[in-house]
């Protein structure tokens, strides 16, 4: 099997393709987000701390 | 077994283990997708009716899995946070709101791809199709009330409510191939006792299936993480977990 074959997907490459395109970006994109919020967080934990050590 | 429980749902011993498993779950996840892949694109025959638009399953069903899946855990999680007051479970609800709406989406998006070219058609509003994407607006409402409100534990409350009424669509889509006449080919799954498939086309799909929720798992304790430390107000464990 040719590799331009395994692209052709059968003559459904337009649907196939883009379908785990869309499903894999998702998922990329929900990593960077949780990792993102989670970061956050941490910094707004912090921050708060911080100024309560402050405040005290 | 309850102490065991309570111990599990106090917010530093959650914090320390959610850290600790979230990598394990991620790495295994993404193993098993890679295989999945592999299989689904590569191992599997083409279909004899769908030739290779039968593929898009792979990407497809687990999607709509996850979407519904992970809806049910919002609901329970807000209903234990709203009766029994465990700012833990409002946290693990928060979380899964994103995760879902994304999910969702793909599942959405994957579908219009698959309905094209086998339909005809992107898109009928028909029982299956409306009631998976009522649940993406369930999602995003879930989000928008959530945004809404500044004060984190009436955020959490009023979206409880909203998430526990939700839930009667979720039975709605899962039966909606079966109650109503629809383009939407019933499950393939689901039937345990004779999968409508074949097992090298199953195989790739369960692999799948399992990648997209340990994915979820690692996803959900990543951002639960956060909104434990968005929870908990001045606590001197916060000192020592950030430190």
């Amino acid at each position: 099997m040719s590799l331009s074959h395994f692209l052709a997907m059968g003559g459904y490459a337009a649907f196939v393709w883009p379908s785990y395109a869309v499903t894999l970006i998702v998922i990329v994109v929900n990593v960077l987000a949780a990792r993102a919020s989670h970061k956050r967080a941490l910094e707004e934990a912090r921050r708060r701390i911080g100024m309560q050590e402050l405040a005290g | 077994m309850w102490t065991w429980l309570h111990k599990f749902a106090s917010p530093p011993h959650f914090y320390r283990l959610a850290g600790q498993l979230a990598p394990w779950f991620g790495w295994t996840a993404l193993l098993l997708i890679i295989g999945g892949l592999y299989g689904g694109l590569v191992l599997a025959p083409p279909d004899y009716q769908q030739g290779d638009a039968f593929r898009i399953i792979y990407m497809h069903a687990p999607s709509a899995w996850m979407s519904l899946f992970i809806y049910v855990v919002m609901a329970v999680s807000a209903a234990i946070g709203l009766i029994w007051r465990i700012k833990l479970a409002h946290a693990v609800a928060a979380s899964c709101a994103p995760l879902g709406a994304s999910f969702t989406f793909a599942a959405l998006v994957t579908g219009a791809l698959w309905g094209q070219p086998m339909w005809g058609t992107w898109w009928v509003w028909d029982a299956r199709l409306t009631s998976e994407l009522i649940l993406l607006f369930l999602y995003l409402g879930y989000i928008a009330l959530r945004s809404s409100i500044d004060d984190l534990q009436r955020a959490d409350r009023a979206s409880a409510v909203l998430a526990i009424v939700g839930v009667v669509n979720v039975p709605i889509i899962h039966y909606s191939v079966v109650w109503w006449n629809t383009l939407h080919q019933p499950a393939t799954v689901t039937k345990m006792a004779a999968p409508s498939i074949s097992t090298s086309m199953l195989i790739p799909l369960l692999v799948m299936m399992v990648g997209f929720n340990l994915c979820f798992v690692a996803l959900l304790l990543v951002r639960a993480r956060g909104e434990v430390l968005r929870r908990e107000r001045n606590a001197g464990w916060i000192r020592e977990a950030t430190a």
